[in-house]
């Protein structure tokens, strides 16, 4: 009887070492490729591997079992060496039934493994997946050149569960445990973690928690004693850097990066939301934190969400509202309030590919001119970009800070592929990050006269006065202010020098900004890739390559999208050629040409999909050579 | 000594013009608003002592220049949304004294949704709608309160939109707190604001505001010496309803059907409908008045309906002390570490 979890393989069988592996979970959206895929994550991460994520689900949350609509995916990539993408192309898929493997075959390496669950191979389960009437691509040598594993995961996981006492629903749910323990075994992983999370999940109901334990021991059972698998897989430690490490996906570490932020600058949190995707996990997070007196509101729609941040934020809170593009589109006006107003807040946009509805599982950078130029009058507000999922904490500490210490709302861009992705993370200690300092008036800043809630100090940055504070009783509204008294003003000269007094004000956040270094390459040369947000991972793999070929090209990442960093234009100058990168039609290239005067050329992508390391590095190898 | 501190702390008593500002009032000349503005601050002395913690948030319209002219906190916002910003600065700080000013238009038009969600969730606060039937400061197109076939600048040929009843939409929404009153009328105004006051959850009040430019006389038969004894009803909290020129007219319920009676042809007091402010059916027949045309019903003017029920900001606020009480505040370093981490040598 097998009763510890650290089992070991009894047989002997190849051991492949390799730097870094790509695992594809692919199955239906009630197949639990999602849970199976960050058990398997978290394993590897606990047993120091660095790693990167890539869940990619449909936007029907249940669509017709079988079909290719309804595929359910959850990518990781991991290995000893660093990793900043979830990879381009998978060395193991397993595909829980037709659909699955119809989707996902193009990517998967030649001569890589495919395990396949045959029960999702019937002649109803074809038919679902459109292959051709008597066609299977089992039998009819679609997979040659690949190491398949044909396993009737199903039939096993209901044999290993027959006296569970489990109804029939209940049993097949619990395959992907099947599969999760075999791949345990193939990457010689131990199972403990994952039984130590079932314990936490179904402690309190035995029966599933049996079933699912059971079925994952049978599945590594499986594995270790047939005779079908040939290979196992050796993937070593990660060389990190020296460090305590967790994993986080993009939308936890900003969630993570408000709290602590305001905690920093002494102000409560208040998040103003309204569920969308990919958005939603923010305050599903945040609602986590009442104990650290963190208040989040679902409010009725994307304006009221936006219009309570604002409230929060002129009651002395720092004020938040999540959303993804049609929600900023909706909330393009009171964002226009909150910065005639003049407080902080932070708006965080979680792109999605557009227009509309798009392709509200799908990522995009798109919404880059809408944080730009989206509102009615002279309306800049500061942007910043994050670019890896840990880094989504950095990109919202610094969200924060500008937003407290400059009285400004502050667009934070994100999008689907970092949202949802995860990676180790070394996170900093309460100590180790900056200060942030909120700045409220408590006394009358004209003694004498009437309180000057619009009089700015150096930077251009108004004082913030919390109703409550006795004597500082005064008025603010959307109507075009006085200069320093905010009294309402219709005159023509005083609307012309309010509206660039604002625009002064975000310019001169500049100041704060440390100047752009490359991430890596030399600071003039050949070839530069200017890139901002998640498009970080690729490119940087992509030069890493090319480095080694010798190529005289540099990458350039943005955090802050407005203001730009002061040196940008002096530095993009200094290479012969500039390549943007984005997914989007090329909409930070359209400022950077506009601004700078840099004959840049775009690479743009517009499929839903993040680049792969592969299509960056040739275009960057084309251009190079042209 | 200890006297001597507690009357240097003592709040000072503050006096109606404590709560003026220094801005020119600007609206037209016979404007309802200006009497609303005036009631107001004539009755916040009797029960604020920290004007400090006074906040009134208005939306956009003519009525929504009010906190410009209140020295107290105060923020003209954007067209429709005074609600949901009031919200989050209820919400953010339940301390605060909070005022939402409206028209019409603002909170039953463009801010419709965020009225109608904040009336459900019912955090403490304030919320007097405008009502002057028509859009003023876009000069002169009907509004969701005017009533149909008007004539306005956009409807030549008189308006096919059926309006909203505001007291129906507002129980419905589940207010906890209903009252009608009007700008003509200073005491029953400053004696609803008083009542509205005392109210915890949200208290909605319509005042009937006349527009001298664009909707004149609109409220004329309930302010009128010649016709508004016929025309409007005065509730009370235990009292029968009783109206007309020598309080000679009353309403019997006949079931679920109000019955006007003629006090004179020999029906006593005794058998009238004695108004119940805690009556949610009751206030439901009192809404549907202003539409019983056929019948033609006087207007019912006072407190329609109040409840006693849980407020959002305080349930909020509730959360976060449990949580408080029971978990503790987590540390920054473990928020920043989660629950698993691995080591890196």
């Amino acid at each position: 009887m097998d009763t510890t979890t650290e089992s070991k393989s009894t047989r002997q069988t190849e051991i492949k070492e390799a730097e870094s592996v790509v695992v594809r979970f692919s199955g239906d959206s009630g197949d639990g490729m999602q849970l199976t895929g960050m058990q398997f994550t978290d394993t590897s991460a606990l047993l120091g591997k660095d790693l990167s994520t890539f869940p990619e689900y449909p936007a029907e949350i249940r669509a017709p079992a079988g079909t290719v609509a309804g595929v359910s995916g959850f990518q990781l990539h991991f290995g000893s060496k660093e990793i900043y993408t979830p990879g381009d192309q998978f060395d193991v898929l397993v595909a829980m039934n037709s659909a699955a493997l119809k989707t996902d075959l193009p990517r998967v390496k030649k001569g890589g493994a495919i395990i396949v669950n045959t029960a999702g191979f019937d002649s109803k389960n074809l038919k679902l997946a459109h292959y051709p009437e008597g066609a299977n691509p089992l039998e009819d040598g679609t997979l040659e050149g690949y190491t398949v594993y044909r396993i009737d995961v199903t039939r096993l996981t209901k044999d290993a569960l027959k006296d569970s006492g489990l109804g029939m629903k209940e049993v097949e749910r619990c395959k992907n445990m099947f599969v999760l323990g075999m791949l345990f075994w193939m990457f010689d992983k131990s199972m403990e973690f994952t039984i130590t999370s079932l314990t936490e999940k179904f402690g309190k109901k035995p029966d599933i928690l049996n079933a699912n334990i059971t079925a994952l021991k049978t599945g590594w059972n499986y594995g270790d004693t047939t005779e079908i698998f040939t290979t196992r897989y050796k993937v070593s430690k990660a060389k990190l850097p020296a460090g305590v490490y967790r994993n986080i996906s993009g939308n936890q570490a900003i969630a993570i990066g408000a709290v602590v932020a305001a905690e920093k600058a002494g102000l409560p949190l208040f998040l103003g939301s309204y569920p969308i995707t990919p958005a939603s996990d923010i305050l599903h997070e945040l609602s986590k934190y009442k104990a650290n007196g963190v208040k989040t509101f679902q409010a009725e729609d994307e304006i009221a969400a936006i219009c309570s941040a604002i409230g929060a934020s002129y009651s002395g809170s720092l004020g938040m509202t999540t959303t993804s593009g049609p929600g900023m589109a909706l909330k393009t006006e009171a964002m226009g309030l909150a910065l005639i107003f003049e407080i902080p807040l932070l708006i965080i946009d979680i792109q999605r590919g557009g227009p509309s509805t798009g392709l509200p599982t799908k990522t995009e950078q798109a919404d880059l001119l809408m944080a730009m130029y989206g509102r009615h009058g002279e309306a800049p507000l500061p942007i910043i970009s994050a670019s890896t999922p840990a880094d989504c904490f950095d990109a919202a500490y610094e969200a924060v800070r500008i937003s407290v210490e400059h009285m400004v709302p502050v667009i934070l861009l994100s999008d689907g592929y970092i949202a949802n992705g995860s990676e180790p993370w070394r996170f900093p200690t309460e100590d180790q990050l900056q200060e942030i300092k909120a700045h409220f008036l408590t006394e009358n800043n004209n003694p004498g006269g009437n309180l000057l809630p619009y009089k700015r100090n150096a930077q251009g940055v108004r004082p913030w006065v919390k109703p409550g504070t006795k004597g500082l009783e005064h008025r603010i509204g959307g109507l075009e202010k006085q200069n320093e008294t905010g009294n309402v003003s219709y005159d023509s000269k005083n609307h012309e020098l309010m509206v660039k007094l604002r625009a002064e004000k975000v310019e001169k956040i500049a100041d704060s900004i440390p100047f752009l270094k490359p991430d890596s390459g030399n600071e003039k040369g050949k070839m530069c890739v200017l890139g901002w947000g998640s498009s970080y991972g690729a490119i940087k793999t992509a030069l890493i390559d090319l480095h080694k070929e010798n190529y005289d090209v540099a990458h350039l990442h943005l955090r802050h999208l407005n203001p730009f960093p002061k040196n940008l234009g002096e530095l993009l100058h200094s290479y012969d050629k500039v390549l943007i990168p984005e997914i989007n039609g090329g909409q930070l290239l359209q400022l950077i040409r506009a601004k700078y005067l840099v004959p840049a050329v775009g690479f743009n992508k517009i499929q839903g999909l993040p680049f792969t390391t592969e299509e960056v590095k040739e275009k960057i190898k084309e251009f190079y050579n042209s | 000594m200890e006297t001597e501190t507690l009357e240097k702390n003592a709040p000072v008593k503050l006096v109606p013009k404590d709560f003026a500002s220094d801005q020119e009032v600007k609206w037209c000349p016979g404007c309802g608003d200006y009497s609303i503005l005036k009631q107001i601050q004539t009755v916040l002395p009797e029960f604020v002592t920290e004007k400090e913690k006074v906040v009134f948030i208005s939306g956009i319209g003519c009525s929504s220049r009010f906190p410009y002219y209140m020295d107290t906190y105060g923020m003209h916002s954007i067209h429709g949304r005074a609600t949901a910003i009031a919200t989050g600065v209820k919400v953010a700080n339940p301390d605060l004294n909070v005022w939402v000013i409206g028209g019409d238009g603002d909170l039953m038009s463009i801010g419709g949704n965020h009225f109608i969600h904040m009336l459900r969730r019912n955090p403490d606060l304030k919320l007097i709608m405008f009502n002057n039937q028509i859009y003023g400061l876009t000069k002169g197109q009907y509004s969701p309160t005017s009533e149909k076939g008007k004539v306005t600048k956009s409807t030549p040929f008189g308006s096919v939109d059926e309006p909203f009843n505001p007291a129906e939409l507002a129980l419905g929404a589940k207010a906890s707190f209903f009252a009608r009153t009007l700008d003509r009328d200073p005491k029953h105004q400053q004696e609803i604001f008083r009542k509205a006051n005392q109210h915890r959850g949200t208290s909605f009040i319509e005042v009937y505001q006349n527009c001298p430019v664009f909707n004149d006389g609109a409220f004329a038969l309930y302010t009128e010496k010649t016709s508004k004894k016929e025309e409007s009803l005065f509730i009370e909290h235990g009292q029968p309803l009783v109206f007309g020129p020598t309080e000679n007219l009353g309403i019997k319920l006949d079931g679920f059907n109000p019955v006007i009676v003629d006090l004179a042809e020999g029906v006593s007091k005794d058998d009238l409908w004695v108004h119940d402010e805690n009556d949610k059916n009751k206030a439901f027949i009192l809404a549907r008045f202003a539409d019983m045309k056929r019948d033609h019903f006087p207007r019912p003017f006072g407190v329609f309906y109040r409840e006693e029920r849980a407020c959002f900001d305080a349930d909020v606020q509730q959360q976060i002390d449990e949580a408080k009480n029971k978990k503790g505040r987590m540390p920054l370093n473990q928020i920043l570490s989660g629950n698993k981490t691995w080591t890196i040598a």
